[in-house]
């Protein structure tokens, strides 16, 4: 019953941008397959492809051995292949029965058959192990529960591949451990199961073999038992990971910090954060999603409100109130969000990288000569790699978006600079070029703040982590002979 | 914002974030090629010069009247109420907004205006300085408008469709109720001492196409060599990017609302001397047209990119498809509207592949 995948040069352009290059591997029936790579490798897409999602651009995607094209995901469930998103594909105000048979319902004539779908989503949920009446709007379910109900919904359309997107971003250590045993028990009846994850010890426990995917190619196939973490990370990095980093400098003797924070509060996300950022320190920020931790530099930037918190910025206490306030008094924030809040893709590199800093070309109109004057520069200093410096933003690669919103921030000349998730989506080239220039910003006597939620890249990069948990700062750790595991652990609550 | 919304029904903080939503991480929404992409671009500013010239041809082969100075004054001088409009309402468009109660405002400022000029006349004494006050009184009313407009939109977090929509119903209203359901006479000194404004002209030129041709040119100032008219195009491509990147955006944005009340403020002061009076049927459907012309003129509704001149050309391509209606009998001219409409749809169906 379980089916068989073989990607044959699978190809994918995204417009001028090519993220798959000819990918070629077999997926067999029947067992639990990690997918391995950084952002950017180009899995959620190939991933995509397969589950009907994107159509690929060249190659060929056989299913038991006959090539298919599905032209959406509706085709590839009618083969049995589900992929279950990061984000649910729930309907909020729709019961667990109305979700699970969304676009499915079973009719008697003209009219839908509520009493048959009630049973049989029963009969599924209960098979996933989730207690709960089918008649509960899926609004009121817990994070957790909504992903049962995603699995319980595949399982009913027959799914004979499941493929689970990072399932276990927003799991506790409890829900984890019942997914597991779901995962194992979905194995023994003969699903197979493609699992993506950034988290190399559940990929190590649950899996049965690795697919290792870098900058949208194949890289290799192994059995996860022959595998240590550490050569998990090699591979999906393609060097050693101590070439990633710079040198980390040490911190000028100065004791003034740039920029103090103290019992900071902003309702719903953050109590009592107080920490410091010296100049030329690099300070990491670590912690599981929904720690609060881009909630709470919203809140020090006006974005949200405040409740309480004293912010002293190069000595002086201000009180911001906007992104604008905190700008004119040097402090600059990039989102974690580049599509949505950090760069405008449809306006021109040009535009995106003036937009902070106006007032500079303005005498007293706009000079257009002086923009492009700060665009050649910002190419030149950031590594910024485009064909056309008159094109959108949107004809960049990840990387190069990237580097320009960074270089965007940084034209109102900051002291410091709050970086969220500066290497999202990106690839390995242009990690570390942005890693180097982080550390050139250090190096200019900025302070430095970095959120990530690669735990290698704060360790690798920071001179301090500060670990969230639950809106709270844990604890904050020199990152000298600091570990992943000792970092998992303040953020867990575990330590 | 279905986000928060997950988050908010589960507070507990567990796991680690994976890829962006969009997967594989760089945004694509670039077209195919920079090549066509460019062409694109050229194509869709000289739509609106194509139309234009298509249409003047077409007029020039109906009717022999039609490309004579005279009309051609003619068609501009009509053009120019509509025309200074648009130029205000591109802003707001642009901006991401939208503002439907054009038509009713002017007609309510006409009405206070000459309300007010009529009621001081006797004191100031002069009709000259009573005009003046009149004219600086509606540019204020408009501001004033459109300073409600966008606090509401602002501070109320209304969407502008409804803010606008219910003012497009109270100021046509109160004009109504202000005239008795007839209309409001300007007296026949100050009449006579205002009548300049639309009648005059400059080098046979009339004064209305001076100041049309005045409003656009510092609108396209404003909109192109400004940092205020680069943050409208930021917030209307991306209200959330333009914030986070040190935008005052609700400023900016009420601003928008503020200019297009003072270029509907211009347009009553040329347009009241032409009647003399206000009407309920003041400014019936200009919304219509001045939407029309910034849409025709290849702005994107959904905001973020827009130019002047093209609402410029949309305007005049507007008053002469009327124009050619009148000289000519294969339409009716009472279906102008009608023709207007069937424009404004066709060009819509001609962006709708941009994103």
């Amino acid at each position: 019953m379980s089916l068989r995948v073989d990607f044959a040069d699978v190809t994918k352009d995204f417009g001028p941008v090519r993220v798959l290059h000819g990918v070629s591997f077999e997926l067999e029936p029947g067992r639990v397959v990690g997918l391995l790579g950084e952002n950017g490798a180009g899995k959620s897409t190939l991933m995509k492809i397969l589950s009907g999602y994107e159509a690929l651009s060249a190659g060929e995607l056989r299913i038991d051995g006959t090539p298919q094209r599905f032209a959406n995901s509706r085709d590839a469930e009618r083969c049995g292949i589900v992929l279950i998103h990061q984000e649910f594909n729930l309907a909020e105000d729709l019961s667990i029965a109305q979700n699970i048979f969304l676009g499915h319902e079973r009719r008697r004539g003209w009219l839908l058959d509520d009493a048959a779908m009630r049973d049989e989503a029963r009969r599924v949920l209960q098979q996933v192990g989730l207690q709960a009446d089918p008649d509960t709007r899926v609004r009121e379910l817990i994070v957790a529960e909504k992903q049962l109900v995603e699995i319980a919904k595949a399982l009913s359309r027959k799914a004979r591949l499941l493929i689970m997107d990072e399932p276990t971003a927003t799991l506790t250590p409890g829900e984890t451990q019942r997914l597991f045993a779901l995962i194992a028990q979905l194995k023994a009846d003969g699903v197979s199961i493609v699992y993506i994850s950034h988290k190399l010890d559940e990929v190590e426990r649950i899996t049965d073999e690795i697919v290792v995917m870098r900058d949208g190619r194949f890289v290799t196939r192994a059995p996860t038992a022959g595998l240590s973490r550490q050569q998990m990370a090699n591979l999906m990095v393609g060097r050693e990971l101590s070439d990633m980093f710079p040198v980390k400098l040490p911190v000028a003797g100065a004791p003034a910090p740039l920029l103090k924070v103290e019992g900071l509060s902003v309702p719903g996300w953050a109590q009592d954060v107080s920490f410091e950022v010296r100049p030329g320190e690099i300070l990491g920020f670590a912690g599981l999603v929904g720690a609060g931790r881009t909630e709470m530099f919203e809140g020090l930037l006006g974005l949200r409100p405040r409740s309480a918190g004293r912010i002293v910025l190069d000595g002086q206490q201000r009180s911001l109130r906007s992104p604008r306030d905190a700008a004119q008094h040097g402090l600059t924030y990039l989102s974690e969000d580049r599509k949505g809040k950090g760069l405008h893709v449809r306006l021109s590199l040009r535009d995106n990288l003036t937009l902070m800093d106006l007032a500079r070309h303005t005498h007293p109109l706009l000079d257009p000569a002086s923009e492009e004057r700060a665009l050649q520069q910002a190419v030149a200093d950031f590594g910024i790699r485009t064909r056309d410096l008159g094109s959108r933003a949107s004809s960049l690669s990840g990387g190069n978006q990237q580097k320009l919103a960074i270089a965007k921030v940084l034209q109102p000349q900051p002291r410091v600079v709050v970086l969220d998730e500066p290497t999202r989506g990106v690839d390995v080239g242009a990690k570390r070029d942005i890693y180097f220039l982080i550390q050139r910003l250090a190096e200019q006597g900025r302070g430095v703040v970095v959120i990530s939620s690669e735990l290698i890249e704060l360790i690798g990069l920071c001179h301090r982590v500060a670990v969230m948990r639950a809106g709270r700062l844990q604890a904050t750790l020199s990152a000298e002979h600091l570990t992943e595991e000792e970092l998992i652990a303040h953020a867990t609550g575990t330590h | 914002m279905p986000p928060e919304r997950i988050e908010m029904t589960s507070p507990r903080p567990s796991g680690t974030p994976a890829d962006p939503p969009g997967g594989a991480g760089p945004a694509w929404g670039g077209p195919a090629s920079p090549v066509t992409a460019a062409w694109r671009v050229r194509l869709r500013s000289a739509g609106p010069w194509l139309g234009l010239v298509l249409l003047c041809i077409a007029g020039t082969l109906l009717n022999g009247d039609f490309a004579t100075w005279d009309n051609a004054m003619n068609v501009l001088t009509r053009t120019a109420f509509i025309g200074i409009i648009a130029v205000g309402m591109c802003f707001v468009i642009i901006g991401g907004g939208i503002d439907l109660s054009v038509g009713s405002m002017a007609a309510l400022i006409a009405g206070s205006m000459i309300l007010l000029m009529n009621g001081i006349a006797a004191q100031v004494g002069s009709p000259l300085l009573t005009v003046a006050i009149g004219i600086v009184f509606a540019l204020a009313l408009g501001a004033v408008f459109g300073l409600a407009h966008g606090l509401l939109v602002t501070k109320g977090r209304i969407e502008p469709f409804i803010v606008t929509l219910g003012t497009l119903g109270i100021f046509r209203a109160y004009l109504t109720y202000l005239a008795n359901g007839g209309a409001i006479t300007l007296d026949g000194k100050l009449s006579d001492a205002y009548s300049p404004v639309y009648y005059g002209s400059l080098l046979g030129v009339p004064f209305p196409i001076w100041v049309f041709a005045a409003v656009a040119l510092v609108g396209a100032l404003i909109l192109n060599r400004t940092g205020y008219g680069r943050y409208v195009q930021a917030i209307g491509s991306n209200e959330q990017v333009a914030r986070y990147a040190a935008v005052n955006v609700d400023r900016i944005k009420v601003l928008t609302y503020m200019l297009l009340g003072v270029c509907v403020g211009v347009a009553t002061v040329l347009y009241v001397p032409r009647l003399g009076s206000a009407s309920p049927t003041t400014g019936l459907l200009w919304e219509l047209e001045a939407i029309a012309a910034v849409i025709v003129g290849g702005t994107a509704l959904k905001g973020g990119e827009g130019r002047i001149t093209g609402t410029v050309v949309g305007a005049i391509l507007l008053s002469v498809i009327s124009n050619i209606l009148n000289l000519t009998s294969i339409i009716s001219v009472y279906l102008n509207a009608a023709v207007q409409g069937v424009v404004i749809i066709i060009v819509a169906f001609l962006q709708r592949g941009r994103r």
